[in-house]
């Protein structure tokens, strides 16, 4: 670990930024799909409380959380141009997916907000968000377990010059891009479609709704009827985390490659031990109701998971050939960027530390609407 | 349908989508912070209720914005990897920038729309401000990449690579400032319009209450400067237009000819096949002194490029005699309103000339097809360029086969939410105030 520090590149630098960034996706926009699931399963006697909790924790901030996604996605094409474009001829077709399920799911969440419409209008609203809430962590978590397992790299190779093609160079001819043995589904449907992607998709699912239904529970302070809604949900949702994860490193440790180094040997394991202990504290902090104490367990959870993978494949960018520092930006790109970004973060950080305090803040939160 | 085509016509279906959305996403927060801060000064709640009226104009569109805009930072991957590959770290610059603005927007804007009984007054209007602000930032620099397309700078091409990368120089490109002004303009005089039309209308059924009146003078008092300015930018605009990108000119205006003493070519239908503009209203050595102050200057026609890389002349031509007759009635009825608002001594004197609202009326959409048609000159003047000169379309579009399917499924996404969002806004702007209000208002305290 210490050696991997000592000798970062600039590029490996800015790479390990896009996983800060990622992180900060996973933990607040993350957490809003998880709030569109319980929306989509709010159920019992509370059931309108519970959805109108998820709106009023979510409606103040989703839109800050969502811009994480798009810092995200510009780091990417302006520092890794090369992996990008990769990624985005690959994924093509479940990246679509994940857009539409953006755009319905924050588009309904507005419209349902601000519908001066009948009841009925504003439930079909409420629909549409929850179930775009559902789908789209599946094809986020689709998209990652395909870049993890290295088939997305694969079939890149197969339409890419790779490694020698010249950084900055114009554009290679289109039809150098078509491999012999070429089909559609050998290169834009089975790189991302494998049991291994799916169950990352399913553990993503899984995950984002057990940081919801904790977050939730700090929420609903004040009314301990809810509080112990969203503790059963959290629970749940945390089992479901398990398994799952269990099934994707049992899929994935058959197929070799990153997964193997993940539960294999050297720093990794400690990780993982890290991201067990602290899903065995969420649960205990959940059962004993310290609910400020298990949101804090949650989010180290999902954390080190998010952190090991990022461990387990580095240097590489797009497993299995496709490097951090290959597919860089020039250095000095990279340099002005992360200048930027320092500068940004002096004016980010106390703006969202505002905005926390003013709606998340112990005492803020209102007791449920009318 | 090619793949070429279908990938341009994605690309061009969710551009005009999404420049509507952040037109009105960056107009209405101005309209809304002048109105907190008139109600502030003046304690007229009508001046209140305009501004949170406002303030969920601005959240709607803001959040249909910032979904449109995602889908576009993954399109620009998704349709066009081997342009981002090329230019990603070249104009990346004005991206990250534009980042942190639209972070900053998001952040106030949850303060303001949820922060009206949770924070004070002020702290509530400086939130506005910063909202109006970061969102003519985020405008800014999205031109401004834009505009790096169009007059490339900042790399240096040896041996078929770029080298030399200055992100920078790439921003400060030679028209980041003509564009960023023009466009800047453009959405606050589409939104004002837009938004003083719809209030003309409702005065003109006989609504003449007070509310109306005090939006309608908010609406012109931004969009009819912006108006009467927009004609100076586009003055620059062209003539960074007719130095940088001769082919856009010739095609814009339809210059088939180099010539000296060029006219300037009212409407008309550019010929291709004949090489010549007919039924146009040629106005002598206007285009030679328009574009270079100088009525012997030499206008480059399209002969000056190889057939091959001509736009698509008729499509730049049309669409830009639109735009400046569309950008020439909207000055022409502001200089008007500015004349009567002088005359009457009071902005209310604007709601009592009913052929001024019937001519503010006619122009609601005005400056959004204005718009739309700016858009197309600059876009489809570039072809077949992706970066002028260096980059063509056909070389950056994704080699995945069947893009048909995408832009089929995104135009019937992007029509229906284009309609949600026509039918939200009817229900928020053209509602009059006392009416009963759904579950969006429940959260707002009263005023303090």
């Amino acid at each position: 670990m210490m050696d991997i520090l000592r000798n970062l590149t600039i590029a490996e630098v800015t790479a390990w930024v896009v996983v800060v960034a990622l992180n900060a996706y996973v933990l607040f926009g993350g957490a809003d799909f998880g709030g569109g699931v319980w929306d989509l399963f709010a159920s019992g006697p509370r059931r309108e409380r519970q959805r109108a909790l998820v709106a009023q924790a979510i409606g103040p901030i989703w839109e800050a959380n969502h811009v994480w996604l798009i810092v995200v996605v510009v780091l990417l094409f302006v520092c890794f141009p090369i992996a990008f474009s990769g990624l985005a001829t690959i994924l093509h077709i479940p990246l679509s997916l994940m857009l539409i399920g953006i755009v319905l799911r924050g588009s309904a969440f507005v419209f349902r907000a601000y519908s001066y419409g009948p009841r009925a209008e504003q439930r079909r609203w409420g629909l549409v968000f929850a179930v775009s809430s559902l789908i789209t962590p599946i094809v986020l978590g689709i998209c990652v377990g395909a870049v993890v397992s290295g088939t997305v790299g694969e079939a890149l190779a197969k339409i890419d010059p790779g490694p020698g093609f010249p950084l900055g160079g114009l554009p290679p001819s289109r039809n150098a891009a078509a491999p012999p043995d070429w089909t559609f589904a050998s290169l834009y449907v089975q790189p991302w479609l494998s049991p291994f992607s799916v169950a990352v998709g399913v553990m993503t699912l899984a995950l984002f709704s057990f940081l919801a239904a904790v977050y939730l529970t700090v929420e609903a302070e004040g009314d301990p009827e809810l509080q112990h809604d969203f503790q059963q949900r959290a629970l749940v949702a945390s089992g479901a985390a398990l398994a799952t994860a269990v099934v994707t490193l049992i899929i994935g440790a058959a197929g070799g490659g990153v997964m193997e180094r993940l539960v294999g040997t050297g720093w990794s394991l400690p990780l993982l031990a890290a991201s067990t202990i602290a899903a065995g504290g969420a649960i205990v902090a959940l059962v004993r109701r310290r609910y400020r104490l298990a949101r804090l367990a949650a989010a180290a959870q999902v954390t080190l998971i998010l952190w090991g993978w990022a461990l387990a494949q580095f240097p590489l960018i797009v497993p299995p050939s496709l490097t951090i520092d290959a597919s860089a930006a020039p250095s000095r790109v990279l340099a002005q960027t992360l200048a930027v970004l320092a500068g940004g973060a002096a004016v980010l950080v106390p703006s969202l530390w505002y905005l926390l305090k003013v709606f998340k803040s112990r005492g803020s939160a209102v007791a449920h609407p009318d | 349908m090619s793949d070429l085509l279908a990938a341009r016509s994605q690309m061009a279906m969710s551009l005009a989508f999404h420049i509507i959305f952040s037109v009105i996403g960056i107009g209405l927060p101005l309209l809304m912070v002048i109105a907190e801060w008139r109600w502030m000064r003046t304690g007229d709640s009508l001046y209140l209720e305009l501004a949170k009226r406002w303030a969920k104009g601005a959240a709607i569109l803001f959040a249909v914005g910032a979904v449109s805009g995602t889908v576009l930072s993954f399109e620009l991957g998704l349709l066009w990897p081997n342009f981002m590959r090329f230019a990603g770290p070249i104009i990346g610059m004005p991206f990250s920038l534009e980042g942190f603005a639209f972070f900053t927007e998001a952040i106030f804007l949850g303060l303001y729309l949820y922060g009206w009984d949770r924070i004070g007054r002020r702290a509530h209007l400086f939130s506005g401000v910063v909202v109006a602000l970061s969102g003519v930032l985020s405008g800014i620099f999205v031109v401004m990449a834009n505009a790096w397309m169009n007059t490339p700078a900042g790399f240096t091409i040896v041996d078929g690579q770029a080298v030399d990368v200055r992100p920078f120089a790439a921003m400060a490109n030679p028209a980041a400032f003509s564009q960023t002004l023009h466009m800047t303009l453009a959405a606050y005089a589409a939104t004002g319009f837009g938004v003083a039309g719809i209030h003309a209308i409702m005065i003109l059924r006989g609504q003449t209450n007070a509310f109306h009146r005090r939006a309608l003078a908010i609406a012109l008092a931004v969009g009819a400067p912006a108006s009467l300015l927009q004609p100076l930018s586009g003055d620059v605009s062209a003539r960074v237009v007719a130095e940088t990108q001769p082919a856009k000119l010739a095609a814009l205006e339809g210059q088939f000819a180099t010539e000296r003493g060029a006219p300037l070519r009212i409407g008309g239908w550019p010929d291709v096949e004949r090489r010549e503009t007919r039924w146009a209203l040629e106005i002598p050595y206007g285009l030679s002194l328009l574009a270079f102050h100088d009525p012997n200057a030499e206008v480059k026609g399209l002969d000056s490029v190889p057939r091959e890389d001509w736009p698509p002349v008729a499509i730049v031509h049309v669409a830009f005699q639109i735009m400046v007759a569309l950008g020439t009635y909207m000055a022409l009825v502001s200089l008007w309103a500015a004349w009567r608002a002088w005359r009457g001594r009071s902005s209310t004197a604007l709601a009592e000339d009913r052929r001024l609202l019937r001519a503010l009326a006619l122009a609601t959409p005005m400056g959004f097809i204005a718009i739309e048609a700016g858009w197309t000159v600059t876009e489809v003047g570039r072809q077949p360029w992706v970066v002028q000169g260096i980059v063509r379309t056909a070389d950056a579009v994704t080699p995945m086969p069947g893009l048909v399917v995408p832009f089929l499924v995104f135009t019937v996404l992007y029509v229906l939410l284009g309609a949600i969002v026509v039918y939200m806004m009817r229900q928020h702007i053209a509602r009059v105030p006392g009416e009963p209000s759904g579950d969006g208002t429940r959260r707002e305290a009263p005023a303090r």
